[in-house]
């Protein structure tokens, strides 16, 4: 951008003008480049509405980026090859001319300050419009699909039903621990499994939370990445788009075998799920009634951590003898 | 202040010899009897013992493995133990101990020769080629380790080192590195060349000045000891549940952020303080050089964002030895809280190893374009402006935690503002350059590379800032590549450009310019050879820390590995041209090689402990390159200096 300056003199002014010859050839050749055979290829890829608005940032991002990268090289490598010491038979430049020129400061910062306000702006309204754009929100998310409300209170209390084509959202709860991940379908009875399928063209509310330390369930190519925190619920919104396989991946360091925390989902059609999730319900019933009941948070005690900052929503306490079985004498 | 051009009256200070001490105590007097590096090992070997034995006879019965013998409160004991000893073994504490008991403290004698580099020295310049040594120290460590990380990484399933191996090295190389980049340019080249930029004497704090070089090394012993206490698996970064769930390494890492963070404290309100009170008569805000500038602003931001890190480093002692629950969510602490108190030191910190970069880059790019600065205004204003901002980002490390949403799109806002003052620099550094005449010495070269790397990494900065985008590149390999460019593509070639330019007036000896170019050319080629993939890789999904990955990701990671490899090859011919340039081979350097205008070129070489013999008056800022009729810089009592030819006929 420095190229499109000028100054008064006027054999300055033919630098940079052919400065900025170069560095506007460059430029458009870069980004039609960049956007026509690079940006279709861009990561996460299609699979939800969050990974190609993800994407489509990264890109727009790029086109502005290439461009600034652009000019500075072009303006170093003109540099290097027209005003070395030995080259350059031109006289000495000094003077207060040298020391700074109120045009190109100012014209510098309006610039710069044009480009990141944008930048700014355009990410705040791209990470609105997407719900979050499938970063964890935290327990009390402020951006998200319409009925993720309902459908999370009705988790909570038992009665969240899920049908093929019933356009509802469905809350599937995360858990991490060392050194894994499994997985809660509160609208089947809160049966846990360590696979991760999910219907297609469904907007799924994932409810992350872990057992010990820090993890970040990071699903690849559904571009959601939620940090699973100890008596936390941090929801994170995706819609899932496009059947398929995903990847798994911690990406917060949560000890010894943080390498190895990985594993994969999968994204099937809608009919296929349902017959998977009733399946499961069926099969795991004898298990699911061991389990603690279904609720947001599981550490280290039912009522909520910490004096219930993140109470798991369950209304009535539990009794000491439901927590610990029975009564024990003092040690 | 005196702004006047005017040499006052007051600033002819006398030549005047001391008067000899009456008596030198033992422990001052030149020689191996007295106080130096290797009392100060054997006094902090025993300090570590005595700690030791203490933390086990008072909190026998609090082991981390039943019948260990091993306890936080004994490790943490005795590692503190060993800095107090350190410190009272080399002499740093002879003067407040002398105060303390009502005693006059010792006056200081003056040591000759080697000798006085291991021992603890008041002389700005002494501390400052100490500090030389003891970030390459630090900075090689880190480097071998790096080695290790990379070797793990040229294959995702057949391991060199075992995953709890691998995290150890992964978590003290970060932390390493981490504590050398906060001192690399603001210990050596800021304690030996602010007071000479700025016509003083001395610092303000002599002694605190030694004691944040001491105190620095001792954190170096204390991070050390993490590896055979067993390492902690948590990253630099150190997030609490796995904090309070890690073993004694984990002591050793927050006790070292401590005790680094007493040093960064004492460094910085000493530079400071040394900064706004110590300028010569005549040296007007307008006139301090960019170098200082950066300085300032980086003691700025030492001064008041270290005390976070140090009081979080605290509460997690705490919380490790007698049981407090800052971190520990079931007994009403918070794992946010770290999160946020880490950040809040760490964004700042990410600065101080920015600015000084920028400093340099801004200071040695008119020597070499023989051009006035670009726009010298500007480029106060943008590093003040980054040190200020620099404290409204930090939850962008949180985007994902599940923190508030709300504040998202602020510090979205925020972060993003961070590129316009960051881009003054650009603009400093690129109008510098505009229809220069530019000698490519290798200082320039390096400072050149700055504006490519630093270019790459602020660019990428943007991307990660951006909450959507962040989602895919948060905890990956991009974030890791990206403050691999700024720091290392920024901070350490900035901080190469200021070594072989100011080892010259440092030692008095020219660094090889032959090996120079082999080190500068392999150190940029494989530098980005390194870095650059990773962003590929962290884009295709690869997170930070791990010691497996995907098996098509394998191609990527060789290819970074063996110019990883390469790369800290190019560190040994760094290493090569310091031994050969300042030993093997020394070739005595011109009293001003670059032909610079800046004041610590004007002094005699060797500079004489008081640096000037009267104290300069300035009259222009040291940027009149190229102008028919440049004014005097300063008046340093003898003739008008202009170009520092003269400097051969100062009085030394």
């Amino acid at each position: 951008m420095s190229d499109a300056t000028t100054s008064n003199d006027a054999p300055v002014v033919h630098h940079l003008r052919r400065m900025t010859s170069i560095w506007v050839v460059l430029s458009v050749i870069g980004d039609l480049l960049f956007w026509f055979l690079v940006g279709p290829h861009v990561p996460p890829g299609a699979m939800t509405d969050q990974a190609v608005s993800n994407r489509f940032d990264f890109n727009i991002l790029f086109v502005i980026a290439l461009p600034v990268m652009i000019g500075v090289w072009v303006y170093l490598g003109y540099v290097i090859v027209m005003w070395s010491e030995k080259r350059s038979t031109a006289p000495a430049f000094g003077g207060p001319e040298a020391r700074g020129n109120r045009r190109t400061q100012v014209l510098w910062i309006t610039i710069t300050s044009i480009a990141v306000l944008f930048a700014a702006g355009f990410g705040t309204v791209e990470l609105i419009i997407n719900n979050g754009s499938g970063g964890g929100e935290g327990p009390n998310p402020v951006w998200m699909p319409t009925g993720a409300a309902q459908a999370e209170t009705a988790a909570l209390k038992g009665t969240a039903t899920w049908a093929p084509g019933s356009d509802k959202v469905l809350p599937v709860q995360v858990i991490a621990q060392q050194w894994k991940f499994t997985y809660r379908y509160p609208t089947f009875g809160g049966f846990e499994t360590p696979n991760l399928i999910l219907p297609v063209n469904t907007e799924i509310a994932f409810n992350v939370t872990s057992l010990d330390v820090i993890h970040s369930f990071w699903a690849y190519q559904l571009s959601v990445k939620a940090d699973a925190n100890p008596s936390v619920n941090d929801v994170a919104f995706t819609k899932t788009e496009h059947t398929g396989n995903f990847t798994v991946r911690c990406s917060e360091l949560c000890g010894l075998w943080h390498g190895a925390m990985f594993d994969y989902g999968k994204v099937v059609s809608q009919s296929a799920f349902e017959s998977w999730a009733t399946s499961t319900e069926a099969a795991n019933a004898a298990n699911t009634k061991y389990l603690p009941p279904f609720a947001w948070t599981y550490v280290p005690d039912a009522n909520g951590a910490a004096g219930g900052y993140y109470p798991d929503g369950n209304l009535t306490p539990y009794s000491k003898s439901q927590l610990y079985g029975a009564a024990q004498a003092a040690s | 202040m005196t702004i006047s051009a005017e040499r006052p009256t007051d600033t002819v200070v006398p030549h005047e010899t001391p008067p000899t001490p009456p008596r030198i105590p033992w422990a001052q007097r030149p020689g191996w009897m007295s106080q130096h590096l290797g009392t100060a090992i054997v006094v902090g070997f025993i300090g570590y013992v005595f700690g030791h034995w203490l933390g086990n006879y008072i909190a026998s019965g609090y082991p981390y493995i039943v019948n260990s013998g091993q306890n936080s409160i004994a490790d943490t004991l005795a590692l503190a133990f060993m800095v107090v000893g350190w410190l009272l073994g080399v002499g740093a504490l002879n003067y407040p101990l002398a105060k303390l008991i009502g005693r006059e403290a010792p006056a200081e004698v003056e040591v000759k020769g080697w000798s006085k580099y291991f021992r603890y020295n008041t002389d700005h310049k002494v501390v400052g080629l100490q500090y030389v040594v003891g970030v390459i120290l630090f900075l090689f460590t880190g480097g071998l380790l790096a080695m290790a990380i990379r070797t793990e990484l040229l294959n995702p399933t057949t391991h060199v080192f075992g995953p709890g191996t691998y995290i150890e090295i992964v978590s003290e190389h970060g932390t390493i590195m981490m504590m050398m980049a906060t001192s690399i340019v603001v210990g050596p080249l800021g304690n030996y060349l602010v007071p000479l930029m700025i016509g003083s004497r001395r610092m303000a704090f002599p002694r605190i000045e030694a004691f944040s070089f001491w105190i620095f090394m001792a954190g170096y012993a204390v991070i050390f000891s993490a590896l055979p206490y067993g390492g902690f698996t948590t990253g630099w970064t150190g997030y609490a549940p796995l904090q309070t769930q890690n073993g004694p390494g984990m002591v050793s890492y927050l006790l070292g952020f401590a005790v680094v963070g007493l040093g960064m404290m004492a460094a910085g309100f000493n530079i400071a303080a040394t900064i706004i009170n110590y300028r010569a008569p005549g040296m007007t805000w307008s006139r301090v050089p960019i170098f200082v500038w950066s300085i300032l602003a980086t003691a700025a931001l030492l001064t008041l964002a270290t005390p976070v890190l140090f009081s979080a480093g605290l509460f997690g002692l705490l919380d490790k030895t007698v049981q407090t629950a800052f971190y520990v969510g079931e007994h009403g602490g918070s794992s946010y809280l770290w999160e946020n108190l880490f950040w809040f030191f760490g964004h700042p910190e990410v600065y101080i190893m920015a600015l000084p970069g920028f400093g340099i880059v801004g200071e040695i790019m008119p020597v070499f374009c023989r051009k006035p600065v670009f726009a010298y205004k500007v480029s106060a204003a943008g590093m003040i402006g980054v040190a200020l901002l620099s404290f409204f980002v930090w939850q962008h490390h949180l985007f994902q935690s599940g923190i508030n949403p709300d504040m998202r799109p602020l510090f979205m806002l925020t972060t993003e503002l961070i590129s316009i003052p960051t881009g003054f620099i650009f603009l400093v550094g690129m109008g510098t350059m505009y229809r220069a005449k530019i000698r490519f010495e290798i200082p320039m070269l390096f400072a050149m590379a700055l504006f490519f790397n630093f270019l790459i990494g602020g660019i990428t900065g943007v991307f990660l800032s951006d909450v959507p985008v962040n989602v895919t590149v948060h905890g990956g390999f991009f974030v890791l590549s990206h403050f691999h460019y700024t720091i290392m593509g920024g901070l350490l070639f900035a901080f190469m450009a200021g070594l072989y330019y100011w080892l010259p007036k440092m030692t008095g000896r020219m660094m090889n310019k032959k090996i120079g170019l082999w080190h500068f050319w392999t150190m940029f080629i494989f530098f980005n050879l390194t870095f650059f993939p990773m962003f590929i890789i962290g884009l295709l999904g690869q997170p930070r820390r791990v010691f497996t990955y995907a098996k098509n990701l394998q191609g990527l990671n060789d290819f970074s590995s063996i110019s990883a490899f390469l790369l800290g090859f190019s560190f040994l011919i760094f290493a090569a041209n310091m031994v050969w340039s300042l030993w093997i081979s020394p070739q005595k350097a011109p009293a001003n090689p670059w032909e610079s205008l800046g004041l610590e070129w004007q002094t005699a070489t060797p500079i004489p402990l008081h640096n000037f013999d009267r104290i300069p008056v300035i009259l222009a800022d040291p940027y009149h390159y190229s102008e028919e009729n440049p004014p005097a810089v300063a008046d340093l009592g003898e003739d008008l200096v202009v170009t520092a030819a003269s400097s051969d006929s100062n009085p030394s």
